[in-house]
């Protein structure tokens, strides 16, 4: 294909000063990945080294998906746990777990994955020593306040609450009730990891060995990796395609323009500037579906003006002050869907999402909202400050926009402005050491589909990320009660119940659900986005 | 020369030191939580955020934080970058030869057919062939880089296919597109400082006495005019040489050539401090080299210039 394309070139070369565009003559120029069943895709370069327990972004998180497979597997269009390589995870009280193994599993270099091939991963990501960003999915399991303290050095070398019982058993004491915690074994921390990765660790992350349906062929730091289809996968989720060429692009505009040119297959971030030209050059090739990620307005309730009950209302009134549905039409171009919870529809109804859960207190209401808020004594400080951060993501339209739409429920232009902080790495600081006097951007990306995963680690009292400092016993109690339960729609329906306190209470503003897109060219076929924003990348075939 | 050479490369010294001082003091007054960066919204568990501080050095005052790095720079290591966690000197290692296939190509282009260019239109002032450079270099010179660049990937790449649309992955042909497009404005540039240098030499006296005794025109031109007229274009091509090797940002990251500019962009997109470091400090060394290459080939294009 190209060999004809150089040759037309060469023909053309005096043309191309005088007139660029005559030398074009219907250039079919499709599938630049050269070799075949081979889907080329964008890629980000991770930001950590490709280890499970390391690895907190989408980017890593892509490949680990593609080269390992863990005890569960999130549905790839429910969102649903299933068993993959657990043939059962059994508990009587929802704090000892007794996790049997498949037979018959291997790792790609023909290593046997046994119970200790999960002990020693988990003991690995747990260890303060080797600094793995995910150590805290770990927290649960007994004996973590031991290997990964607070402050100070690891008092235990290993995980106290794991017990190795044979090559496809081993148990887990939990350090708390948590009954869902099954569920969030589908995360890419908890995967097994060979004796490799710990024999030779460099040569293993140059190359990591997995148990996935690909293999990792080359990968060259910072610009690409292709993997190819594992022939011996003994998985029921073979790769449908003869393996995945990943193109590390800085400018998603770059890999947008590739494309529609034919030189790339699959992009999974479309940019906004592009928004209004994908229906013509991909039309129904472009995919925009929800994501795991919501985004709200997060408040300071460590400044005593918004703790009170007469900022709870004040709160409540903002939140039927913004209109959702316009900001999300004519701003994101409908790529985010407004908010009536604090989960995401990728849950799905089973999960725990319950649609419009947050009832008239989140929909538009110019009359209800001003009422409210003037009840309450009107916006603490008499004016709103919505920080966001300026350098990426381009929030100031849609924080403007808020506040536009605030202002026009005020009837005041002075009500709401938004407070614009340089940049990301400033904005957290100021986040994470309360130094906000009023409301803040705030984002939350899922761990793993599950409805807990929404509301402990950031609403319950000194959660991780509960960064506003809320605190609420109903709340707590309730989270509490859903996780004790052992019966798992009970729980789900007491998280529910939670849920509703924070309607009351308003801790943080739903706003809307962040959808994932993307895009791919006339060669490939298939392609859809888990839960997660991540293709699907062992079903998409190559025509 | 020798000595000339020896106390050029020993006055480098305080120029490096003092200028990754400056790039190493600037970074660090962005200000900002590297540590936090890495976990973007997600509270840092404390142990780690202590173990990177400790690694990184992130807690001393500036002038220890600096001397860790001279230290280390001394003995050829450059550090790690706080994202992926790779040697920079390996990171550079793979960006430099990308960097430069397009710098070679970008050279070649600008020196052959500027000079050519330029040297035509400076012989012929004032006739079509003069104008016709004129106006081309203005259009090219008036263009920003970016707008040229996605223009010429969108009409030669996507459009007629010529080209290859990004990418690395069909060689030599790869980086041509992106080549032809970093060299070009540099290309007007040389065009017209040639146009003018040549221009100006025609009107000198020795050019009227070689006439005088008799000398062909091809010897008064190839040899006395172009000699003298091609001191400034020297000057500009090794500046530019070094401006080339040291990455081209804008138009790496719009054909996606993985060199030495795309990985400034990036490391400055998430404030990886030690490699943007790494990367501006080899910039620096680059600069500073080819500002001494020019300056000893003046002393081979002009006789009258001695170095002692």
């Amino acid at each position: 294909m190209r060999g004809a394309t150089r040759t037309r070139w060469a023909a053309c070369a005096v043309a191309v000063a005088l007139a660029a565009t005559a030398c074009g003559g219907g250039g079919d120029d499709s599938g630049g990945s050269g070799a075949d069943g081979i889907v080329s895709s964008s890629w980000g370069d991770p930001q950590n080294p490709l280890e499970p327990a390391n690895t907190n972004e989408v980017q890593g998180g892509k490949v680990l998906d593609m080269v390992f497979r863990g005890l569960i597997r999130y549905d790839p269009k429910t969102g649903e746990a299933q068993n993959m390589l657990a043939e059962s995870i059994d508990s009587s009280d929802a704090q000892n777990f007794t996790i049997k193994l498949k037979d018959g599993w291997t790792f790609s270099n023909g290593e046997k994955v046994t119970a200790k091939s999960f002990v020693d991963a988990w003991n690995y990501g747990a260890a303060l020593k080797n600094n793995q960003k995910n150590a805290y999915f770990f927290q649960y399991i007994e004996g973590y306040d031991k290997v990964h303290p607070e402050s100070g050095s690891a008092s235990a070398e290993s995980l106290s609450g794991l017990k190795v019982v044979d090559d496809l058993t081993f148990t887990a004491k939990l350090s708390q009730k948590f009954s869902l915690w099954p569920d969030t074994l589908g995360y890419s921390a908890f995967v097994p990891l060979p004796k490799a990765f710990y024999d030779d660790h460099d040569a293993w992350l140059s190359k990591p060995i997995g148990n996935g349906p690909y293999t990792i062929e080359s990968y060259a730091k910072g610009s690409s990796m292709n993997l190819r289809k594992w022939d011996d996968y003994p998985g029921d989720d073979k790769a449908k395609n003869g393996g995945v060429d990943l193109k590390v692009f800085t400018d998603n505009n770059t890999a947008y323009t590739s494309l529609t040119s034919g030189n790339l297959d699959l992009v999974d971030d479309v940019p906004a500037s592009q928004l209004r030209n994908v229906e013509q050059d991909l039309g129904d090739r472009y995919i925009n579906t929800p994501a795991g990620i919501i985004q709200t307005l997060s408040f300071p309730f460590y400044d005593k003006e918004w703790d009170t009950d007469n900022a709870r209302k004040v709160r409540q009134g903002l939140s039927m002050a913004i209109n959702r549905k316009q900001i999300t039409d004519q701003i994101f171009q409908k790529t985010r869907t407004p908010a009536s919870d604090w989960t995401s529809p990728v849950l799905g109804e089973d999960g725990g999402f319950k649609e419009g859960l947050c009832g008239k207190e989140c929909t538009y209401n110019k009359a209800e909202a001003k009422k409210l808020i003037d009840e309450g004594g009107g916006i603490p400080g008499g004016q709103l400050k919505i920080s966001y951060n300026a350098d990426t993501g381009s929030h100031k339209e849609w924080v403007d926009a808020v506040c536009n739409s605030i202002n026009n429920v005020m009837g005041n232009n002075q009500a709401c402005v938004g407070g614009a902080v340089g940049t990301f790495a400033d904005f957290r600081n100021q986040v994470s050491t309360q130094k906000m006097t009023g409301p803040w951007r705030a984002g939350w990306q899922m761990d793993y589909p599950l409805i807990q995963n929404f509301l402990q680690p950031l609403y319950y009292t000194n959660a991780p990320s509960n960064d506003g400092k809320w605190t609420n016993q109903d709340f707590d109690d309730l989270v509490d009660k859903a996780n004790a339960e052992t019966d798992k729609a009970k729980a789900i329906t007491t998280f529910q119940d939670a849920e509703k306190v924070l309607v009351e209470q308003m801790p943080s503003i739903p706003l809307w659900y962040q959808n994932g897109s993307a895009g791919y060219s006339e060669r490939v076929s298939n392609v859809e986005l888990n839960p997660f924003s991540v293709p699907v990348y062992t079903e998409i075939t190559v025509n | 020369m020798g000595r000339y050479v020896a106390r050029r490369l020993l006055q480098m010294l305080p120029v490096i030191i003092g200028t990754t001082f400056l790039v190493f003091a600037l970074v660090t007054a962005m200000g900002g939580d590297p540590v936090q960066n890495l976990y973007g919204e997600r509270p840092v568990p404390e142990g780690i955020r202590a173990a990177l501080t400790a690694q990184y050095h992130l807690d001393d005052p500036l002038p220890i934080r600096y001397g860790y790095y001279l230290a280390g720079l001394v003995q050829g290591d450059f550090g790690t970058s706080l994202s992926g966690s790779r040697p920079i000197s390996e990171m550079i290692a793979d960006a430099w030869p990308e960097t430069l296939r397009i710098a070679g190509i970008a050279f070649a282009f600008e020196m052959v057919i500027g000079v050519a260019a330029g040297v035509m239109a400076g012989m012929r002032r004032g006739k079509f062939l003069d104008n016709l450079v004129l106006l081309s270099t203005l259009t090219v010179i008036a263009i920003p880089i970016f707008v040229l660049g996605q223009v010429s990937q969108i009409f030669l790449g996507v459009k007629a296919g010529i080209f290859p649309v990004s990418g690395t992955n069909e060689g030599f042909y790869s980086y041509l597109l992106p080549g032809l497009v970093l060299g070009s404005v540099s290309l007007a540039y040389i065009a017209r400082l040639a146009r003018a240098s040549v221009a100006e030499n025609l009107r000198m006296d020795y050019v009227r006495t070689a006439k005088a005794k008799g000398l062909s025109p091809s010897r008064i031109t190839g040899i006395h005019v172009l000699r003298n007229s091609l001191i400034p274009v020297v000057t500009y091509l090794g500046a530019d040489l070094g401006s080339l090797m040291g990455g081209a940002i804008v138009t790496e990251r719009i054909f996606n050539i993985p060199g030495v500019g795309y990985n400034l962009f990036k490391a400055i997109q998430i404030e990886d401090g030690p490699a943007l470091v790494g990367f501006v400090t080899l910039l620096v060394v680059v600069y500073v080299v080819m500002a001494l290459v020019v300056d000893l080939l003046y002393a081979v294009l002009d006789p009258r210039i001695r170095y002692a």
